[in-house]
C-alpha cells in the first residue's frame, strides 16, 4: 500500500528547508553551509556558476547523495532519516534522471506508476492521462529513442508527476533544447505552479529563472549568498548604475556582479559547457 | 508488508528487461545466436583436429560451450547496468520510493530468466548436432540447476562491475576479459592438455567445474586423467558458485549504496 501523500501545507509555509548543509566530495567541498527555504506553491531559481553546487543541492533534496553535515526537510519529511517518505513527496527532471528510451513513452510512464506502488490498472489511467496532458498521445507507442529532445523532456516531466508530488526538483529542465521547445516545457512548468507545485529550479539560462521564479537564490562556492525576488536582487545592484544605463540591470549582471566572477564566465561560455554536462 | 512491496518491484523491475526483449529482438536473437554460432565453429571448423580420448568432441563441447554462455552473460548485464546509470534511470529510480534489494533482485531475475532461454537454445542445438544427455532427466535437470547456479553468482560479478565502471564504454573492457577467463577453462579442451601452469589456472577455474560436472550429469565424454578437481567436479560446481556469491553480492550491495555518498 502506497504512503498517503500529503497536500502541500498551507501557501508560504516551508517546504524546502536547508539548513547549514556542508557536503565534500573526496576532501573537496561542494556545499558549504547551504541554507535555502522555499515556501509553498512557490518557484525558487537556484543560480550560480558551473561547479557552484547547484547540482549537489539538488541532489541532497531529492535524496540521491547524503549531505555531510546539516538538516534538510522535503515536504515535512527529513531526507536522510526518511528518505522513502520524501521519494513519495518528490519529482526530480532534469540532467540526472531520465526515462528508459529502449520502451515506449506509455510503457515508461506505466513503468514508473508501478514502481510509485499504483495497480497496473491505475498506472495505465494515470499514463493515459499525462500521454494527453503533455501533448505525447500520437507518440504514445513509439520508442522513446525516436522522440525528439523537447518530446522526452515533456516525458521526463511527466514520469516525475504520476503521484501529483508537492515538490518538483528542475535541474536544468531545458538544457540544450531549441526555444520553442524550452516554450512548452516553460508552459507546462507554469500550469504546475498554478496548480499548488513548489518547484525547485536550476537553471543556466538566467532569462529562465526571470520567466519562471518569484525568487531567486543566487549559489556561489557552495553556498547561497543572495536571496530574494528577481526585482529585489536587480534592486541590490541597481542604485549607482541607473543614472549611467538607462536600463534595469539584467540578470546577467546580477549574476556577474554577486559571484565576482570575471568576463571569461559571461553565460555563453557557461551554456556551451552545459550542453556536454555540469 | 514491505517484503510484498520489494517482491512486487523485483516483479516490474525484471518485466521491464523482458520489455526490453520484445522491444529489440533482434538484438536479443544475436546475443542468443552468438554462441550457437561459436559451438559450430568450433565443432565443424577445429573438431576434426581435437581427439577426445572417451568418445566425440561435440558430445564434449555441447556441455562446454553452455557452460561458456553463462559467462557471456555477463557482458550483456555489465552493458545492461552501465546503460541505466549513463541514461539516468538508475538516478530516478534512486529517486523514488524502491529499495535497494528491489533493484538488484529485478537484474538478478531478469538475468536468470535471459540464461534459461540461453540455456534452452543451446541444448535445442546441441541436440540437432548429435548431441545427447545420456543419464536421463533428472540428473539433466541437475545439470540446468548447476549452470543457473553459476549464472547467479555471475549476476552478482556482473552488477558489482556494471556499477563500478558506470559508462558503456568501460564494459567493453569486461568484453575482452571475458574471453581469456573462459578459453582458460575445460570448456573447449583438457586443461590436461596445457603446460602445466595454465592447466593448474585453467582447472581451477570455476567454468571449468561447472563444465566438467554437468559433463557427468549429462553422461558425456570427459578427457580423463584429470584429477583432484576433476573427480570432485559437482561438488566445486556447487561450492565456486557459493563462494563468487558470498564475495560479490555484498560489494554489488555495497557499491549501489555508495551512489548516494
Amino acid at each position: 500500500m502506497p504512503y498517503e501523500v500529503s497536500r502541500p501545507p498551507g501557501a508560504g509555509e516551508p517546504v524546502i528547508e536547508a539548513v547549514g548543509v556542508g557536503k565534500n566530495y573526496r576532501g573537496v567541498p561542494a556545499l558549504t553551509g547551504f541554507d535555502l527555504t522555499v515556501g509553498a506553491g512557490s518557484v525558487c531559481g537556484l543560480l550560480g556558476p558551473n561547479g557552484a553546487g547547484k547540482t549537489t543541492a539538488v541532489r541532497i533534496l531529492s535524496t540521491l547523495l547524503r549531505p555531510d553535515s546539516g538538516q534538510v526537510r522535503v515536504a515535512g519529511c527529513d531526507v536522510v532519516a526518511d528518505p522513502r517518505a520524501v521519494r513519495y513527496r518528490i519529482g526530480l527532471v532534469g540532467q540526472h534522471a531520465s526515462v528508459d528510451d529502449v520502451l515506449t513513452g506509455r510503457q515508461n510512464l506505466v513503468l514508473f506508476g508501478r514502481l510509485y506502488h499504483l495497480s497496473t490498472a491505475d498506472a495505465r489511467r494515470r499514463a493515459d492521462e499525462l500521454l494527453e496532458r503533455f501533448d505525447l498521445t500520437a507518440a504514445a507507442h513509439r520508442p522513446v529513442a525516436g522522440y525528439s529532445g523537447g518530446m522526452r523532456r515533456r516525458l521526463d516531466l511527466a514520469t516525475s508527476l504520476v503521484l501529483s508530488p508537492p515538490v518538483l526538483f528542475l535541474d536544468e529542465p531545458t538544457t540544450g533544447l531549441d526555444p520553442r521547445a524550452r516554450a512548452d516545457v516553460w508552459g507546462s512548468i507554469r500550469s504546475l505552479v498554478g496548480s499548488g507545485t513548489t518547484v525547485l529550479l536550476t537553471t543556466q539560462y538566467l532569462e529562465e529563472a526571470d520567466q519562471l521564479a518569484d525568487r531567486i537564490a543566487l549559489i556561489d562556492a557552495g553556498r547561497v549568498v543572495a536571496e530574494g525576488t528577481p526585482d529585489e536582487l536587480k534592486a541590490k545592484v541597481g542604485p549607482d548604475r541607473v543614472e549611467t544605463i538607462t536600463r534595469k540591470p539584467t540578470l546577467d549582471e546580477v549574476f556577474l556582479h554577486l559571484t565576482g566572477n570575471p568576463a571569461t564566465r559571461e553565460q555563453g561560455a557557461g551554456q556551451r559547457a552545459a550542453g556536454r554536462a555540469s | 508488508m514491505t517484503i510484498a512491496v520489494t517482491v512486487r518491484d523485483t516483479a516490474t523491475l525484471a518485466g521491464r528487461v523482458l520489455r526490453h526483449w520484445r522491444q529489440r529482438p533482434v538484438s536479443i536473437a544475436l546475443g542468443l545466436l552468438f554462441p550457437v554460432l561459436m559451438l559450430l565453429m568450433f565443432g565443424y571448423l577445429f573438431g576434426g583436429a581435437m581427439a577426445v580420448p572417451d568418445g566425440r568432441y561435440l558430445d564434449f563441447l555441447v556441455p562446454g560451450m553452455v557452460a561458456m554462455t553463462m559467462l557471456f552473460g555477463l557482458e550483456a548485464l555489465v552493458v545492461a547496468v552501465t546503460t541505466d546509470a549513463a541514461k539516468g534511470v538508475t538516478e530516478r529510480v534512486r529517486a523514488m520510493p524502491v529499495t535497494a534489494t528491489a533493484v538488484l533482485a529485478g537484474r538478478c531475475v531478469a538475468d536468470l530468466l535471459n540464461a534459461v532461454v540461453g540455456i534452452a537454445v543451446m541444448v535445442v542445438t546441441g541436440l540437432l548436432v548429435g548431441w545427447t544427455a545420456n543419464r536421463g532427466l533428472l540428473p539433466a535437470l541437475a545439470a540446468v540447476g548447476l549452470l543457473l547456479w553459476l549464472r547467479f553468482a555471475f549476476t552478482w560479478v556482473g552488477t558489482y562491475l556494471g556499477l563500478l565502471l558506470r559508462t558503456p564504454e568501460s564494459a567493453v573492457a569486461v568484453q575482452v576479459l571475458v574471453w581469456p577467463v573462459g578459453f582458460l577453462s575445460a570448456a573447449f579442451v583438457s586443461p590436461a592438455t596445457m603446460p602445466g601452469w595454465l592447466g593448474a589456472v585453467s582447472t581451477w577455474n570455476p567454468l571449468s567445474a561447472t563444465a566438467t560436472a554437468i559433463r557427468e550429469l549429462f553422461g558425456n565424454p570427459g578427457w580423463h586423467a584429470d584429477g583432484w578437481a576433476a573427480d570432485h567436479a559437482v561438488a566445486l560446481a556447487l561450492l565456486w558458485p557459493a563462494v563468487l556469491t558470498a564475495v560479490f553480492l555484498p560489494l554489488a550491495v555495497r557499491q549501489y549504496r555508495a551512489l548516494g555518498r
